[in-house]
């Protein structure tokens, strides 16, 4: 194969992904004054970023001037269980709101309080107020802000050299399929154009991945085709190491009917405020599957649950609100013993339980996503709902400070979904975009420092290049190969059988036996027809990736023996204080086969650990870990927290 | 549990191609795209076609599904007639890069062109200072997908592909507008700039825009009309009226930009001269059906499932079947025509 009809180009920053995460990345690069290039799996500004609701997190005080970045800082851990890497999460919460000012800088419209300030909402996890948001389509803004940033910066660049792509280049619709080392050191990124099919080498001495989640491995989904894991992969493959791969954010409810639209969240509140849980028989089972530790809390009659709505002084709340993994273990139950809707979930009602103009007042946008993308009207029938795959806490093990790759890569950097280590064992929601601004900054900034450091360019290999080619063409070599199609939709029913929200041993076990079956498979898949914009030829490329994820995923999650956070163990229920000193780090060894590793958490610093009250640490430390905290000095917990008040009259009960 | 359906699919590339037939199978509640992904998993592997979010919320699978600009993911196969053939076809206004993936880069060469936000000089970070009733009207058009249906049914290019050097759609003026109602960008002239360097004054206000548009941006009303009226409001000059009267543009000093303006006498593009007014009409918000979605088109189509949306209409359309005036400014003694408004702006508030 000749390497003649190869493009190439030469970056100082090669950005991949053109998420939140990759384009504040791309921004920090350029402003360093390196030559930037961003690759976009889609169009620009298609991202699954789009699809963030909520908002972005940060400590603004806007709302309420209690708010500070040591009361983020401990939402975010106990959010994630206390597995956090505290650095990042203490960045994170720190930097947070300088990130988002920022962002009114590039032309931002944020929803605004009285004052005219930036509106803060309220959101699970979150002591207060706290989410930066526009109405519910946040992430549209900051990926329209952020691209329209880059436009501004190219416009600069026009003026001045009279090319819009003079420092910063987007190059949509690109694949890249491996990275291109010398010795240890990043030396480029191969890939391929999707329109055209044909390829392109980017020489650049500093690649930031920022590529997303993994969730498209999964059946039942929120995510796009695009996450697909391919940065975990390029990293583990290029010496990277990934960390808390056990951990994958399910939510229990996202609609399972109409097809189209199987995975999308249908938010809590609507059983917050009255919708009950029923199987095919109509039954209301949640009450089947309150666990003695809750018994206290939670009603064991409907006429209890249902006076909790007007009375929740005097009534124990309904089952139906237990906490996210609870209620999605009950589900998954149910529709195992054949109790599920024909669509595979259960029926979530609304209908029965108000006045339509009820349901239309309080969950007006529920009304309307049902309305419109299902064409049902959930002030007449049920909705199906079941737990659909959504977020992926692990990834890229990181260098706080830096956001580069550990491992025995040089040059690589990773920030947002596709790094691991800031969000723990759990992610808050709101958490997400803030640490896409917060982490991509960083990256681009190190990404540009460290170019900036090389004394010689690293040097990519021209066998490297024809290595590279051969495997992208591979399938396509294979006209009568096997459907891609067929493989994906195997992959995702091994996963989400096997390696889903609630997880056995025995299942994980088989769940490795079919994987490496799979990966004899797709060893042998074909696409056919031609190199342009051929989506099975892409798809083909796409499962490598995603089977060496979900490799990693189905591996850590057979070691860990708890149940923490992202990752349930039915044979293993509680979560357990040894565990948390312990990351589960995945690298890939010579045959390409994933290996597992302990390696141990950092250690919290004093003047952290001490936010806390120790009757909250006991939940989470080991004895060991608590005496130390005991003979720490000083004040601790609300004492410590300026503006606090410390009569725990504001704590909320963090999940 | 599906029952069989039959699809016609344009299937090709930049050198040619064709309208093929399938027969596929459709389950009760999918969309468009649902089916274009079972063609892709049992059929045609390789049928090109974009898409992300399957939502709404990305504009990626925009193609005209019996002509009609519509995105694939929102498109309910309940909306068809049992036995009806669903014809998809690519965005035509694009060059066709495979089957229904088209070239949209004309989009984001026109977004670039546009002058972004300038920020308030001395204003730091954190000190923004906004109402939300300023915001909200900005806000309105930074809900735009970028689907591009817009930009693909605005007959000004849809069918003339020589204006699209000198036109940038309907996309990049909600862009003009979203920063011209913007409570702190630091530009002054948006709205000139959208008739000097973006060809507003070539829009004849046809609603096409609005009417295909997922999010249900009022494009027309809320973007277009107020940056036409206001720029006639800050430009207007008797002096200037009156040489507009006698000379023609290319000897007006200056003319560029202003000229774009609608106006009262001879128009933009002399189009519309002589057309009928209808009053003082205000621009109508287009017409919702009972389930408070619209139309694709309100032309009633002679043949539904044409090529086009609106038939076989040429476009520009004839003067005289242009209904819409645009409301002037008010100076009641000039002009021969007596086209009046009490106020030139008021559909903004």
């Amino acid at each position: 194969m000749s390497t003649a009809r190869i493009e190439r180009h030469h970056y100082d920053v090669v950005v991949i992904g053109a998420g939140g995460a990759g384009l504040r990345a791309a921004i920090e690069a350029r402003l360093a004054g390196k030559r930037t290039a961003i690759i976009s799996k889609s169009l620009f500004g298609k991202a699954h970023t789009v699809m963030a609701e909520g908002g972005a997190a940060a400590a603004m005080g806007n709302v309420n001037s209690r708010d500070n970045w040591m009361v983020h800082f401990r939402d975010t851990m106990r959010g994630g269980k206390f597995l956090n890497n505290f650095r990042m999460a203490e960045l994170h919460a720190k930097e947070a709101p300088e990130r988002i000012w920022e962002l009114e800088t590039y032309g931002a419209l944020f929803d605004r309080t009285k004052d005219g300030k930036i509106s803060q909402r309220n959101f699970g996890g979150h002591e207060y107020p706290r989410l930066a948001h526009v109405g519910d389509r946040t992430g549209l803004e900051l990926i329209r802000t952020l691209q329209q940033k880059i436009v501004s910066l190219q416009q600069e660049d026009f003026a001045e050299t009279g090319n819009y792509d003079a420092r910063i280049r987007v190059f949509s619709e690109t694949t890249i399929t491996e990275l291109l080392l010398d010795g240890n050191r990043v030396a480029g990124a191969f890939g391929y154009y999707r329109e055209s099919g044909e390829f392109l080498l980017l020489e650049a001495p500093a690649v930031i991945l920022a590529t997303g989640g993994v969730g498209r491995s999964y059946k039942v989904t929120s995510n796009s085709w695009e996450y697909t894991g391919d940065g975990h992969a390029l990293a583990l493959r290029a010496g990277a190491t990934l960390i808390n791969m056990e951990f994958l954010q399910f939510h229990p409810t996202g609609m399972v009917w109409p097809p189209s639209v199987k995975g999308i969240l249908v938010t809590e509140s609507v059983r917050g405020d009255g919708g009950v849980l029923r199987n095919s028989e109509g039954k209301r089972f949640m009450f089947d599957y309150v666990p003695d530790v809750f018994r206290k809390q939670y009603a064991d009659t409907e006429e209890e649950a249902d006076r909790w709505y007007n009375d929740a002084d005097n009534n124990r709340r309904p089952p139906e609100l237990l906490p996210r993994d609870e209620v999605a273990r009950a589900i998954n139950s149910e529709v195992k013993a054949g109790r599920g809707t024909p669509a595979g979930g259960v029926y979530l009602d609304v209908s029965t339980r108000m006045p339509a103009e009820t349901i239309t007042r309080r969950l007006p946008s529920m009304y309307h996503q049902f309305k419109e993308l299902a064409d049902v009207d959930i002030t007449k029938e049920p909705m199906e709902v079941g737990p659909t795959c959504h977020y992926v806490m692990g990834g890229v093990e990181v260098e706080p400070d830096s956001a580069a790759a550990m491992g025995s890569v040089e040059g690589l950097f990773a920030a947002g979904e596709v790094s691991g280590g800031m969000h723990g064992s759990n992610r808050l929601g709101g958490n997400s975009l803030s640490d896409l601004l917060v982490f991509g900054k960083r990256a681009g900034e190190h990404a540009a420092a460290y170019a900036e450091s090389l004394p010689k360019r690293p040097k990519v290999d021209t066998s490297d290049v024809e290595a590279a080619v051969l495997t992208a063409l591979a399938p396509l070599e294979r006209q009568g190969g096997e459907n891609p199609y067929t493989l994906q939709q195997d992959l995702q029913a091994v996963m989400g059988d096997l390696v889903g929200i609630i997880r056995r041993e025995s299942e994980l076990t088989d769940a490795l036996k079919r994987l490496q079956e799979l990966k004899a498979r797709v060893a042998q898949v074909g696409a056919a027809g031609g190199r342009r914009y051929n989506p099975g030829w892409h798809l083909a490329l796409d499962l490598r990736n995603m089977l060496i994820v979900s490799e990693c995923t189905a591996k850590a999650a057979l070691e860990r023996e708890e149940s923490r956070g992202g990752h349930t163990r039915e044979d293993f229920p509680q979560m357990n204080p040894q565990w948390r000193l312990v990351n589960l780090v995945c690298s890939l060894d010579r045959s390409g086969d994933v290996h597992l590793e302990r390696k141990s958490l950092p250690r919290m610093r004093d003047e952290l650990i001490q936010l806390f009250e120790r009757t909250e640490l006991s939940k989470y430390l080991t004895e060991d870990e608590l005496s130390q905290f005991d003979a720490i000095e000083g004040p601790k917990g609300d004492a410590r927290i300026p503006g606090v008040r410390t009569d725990g009259q504001s704590k909320t009960e963090a999940k | 549990m599906g029952t069989k359906r039959h699809f016609r699919v344009w299937r090709g590339d930049s050198a040619g191609g064709d309208i093929q037939d399938f027969d596929v199978e459709v389950n009760d509640g999918e969309v468009v795209l649902d089916i274009i992904h079972r063609l892709q998993a049992t059929q045609t592997p390789d049928l090109a076609c974009r898409w992300n979010c399957k939502a709404g919320k990305c504009g990626s699978c925009s193609m005209e599904i019996n002509g009609k600009p519509r995105l694939g993911c929102m498109t309910r196969m309940s909306t068809f007639e049992e036995d009806e053939t669903v014809t998809i076809t690519p965005l035509r206004t694009f060059p066709v890069i495979r089957d229904l993936v088209t070239d949209v880069s004309f989009n984001y060469d026109k977004a670039r062109e546009t002058p972004a936000f300038a920020p308030p000089p001395g204003v730091a970070p954190g000190d923004y200072r906004m109402q939300q009733i300023d915001v909200e009207r900005s806000q309105e058009f930074r809900k735009c997908i970028e689907c591009f249906l817009c930009q693909n049914t605005c007959h000004v290019v849809r069918d003339h592909e020589d204006n699209k050097a000198a036109f940038s759609g309907p996309r990049s003026f909600i862009r003009a507008a979203e920063l011209d109602m913007h409570p702190l960008d630091d530009r002054e002239d948006r709205k000139e700039y959208a008739q000097a360097h973006q060809g507003m004054g070539l829009c004849n206000i046809t609603k096409c825009c609005t009417e295909v548009c997922p999010e249900h941006i009022k494009i027309t009303d809320n973007a277009i009309i107020p940056m036409k009226e206001r720029v006639v409001d800050r430009r207007y000059d008797p002096l200037v009226w009156l040489g507009r009267k006698i000379f023609r543009r290319d000897q007006l000093n200056g003319s560029d930009g202003e000229s774009m303006a609608p106006s009262t006498s001879v128009g933009v593009t002399d189009v519309a001269k002589g057309a009928p007014y209808t009053t003082n009409r205000l621009p109508e918000n287009p017409p919702v059906r009972e389930d408070g979605r619209m139309d694709v088109t309100e032309v009633t189509l002679p043949n539904p499932g044409g090529p086009s949306p609106f038939g076989d209409q040429t476009f520009p359309l004839p003067p005289d079947k242009v209904s819409y005036q645009q409301p002037g400014p008010r100076h009641g003694s000039l002009g021969e025509d007596g086209n009046r408004s009490e106020d030139g702006h008021h559909q903004t508030h």
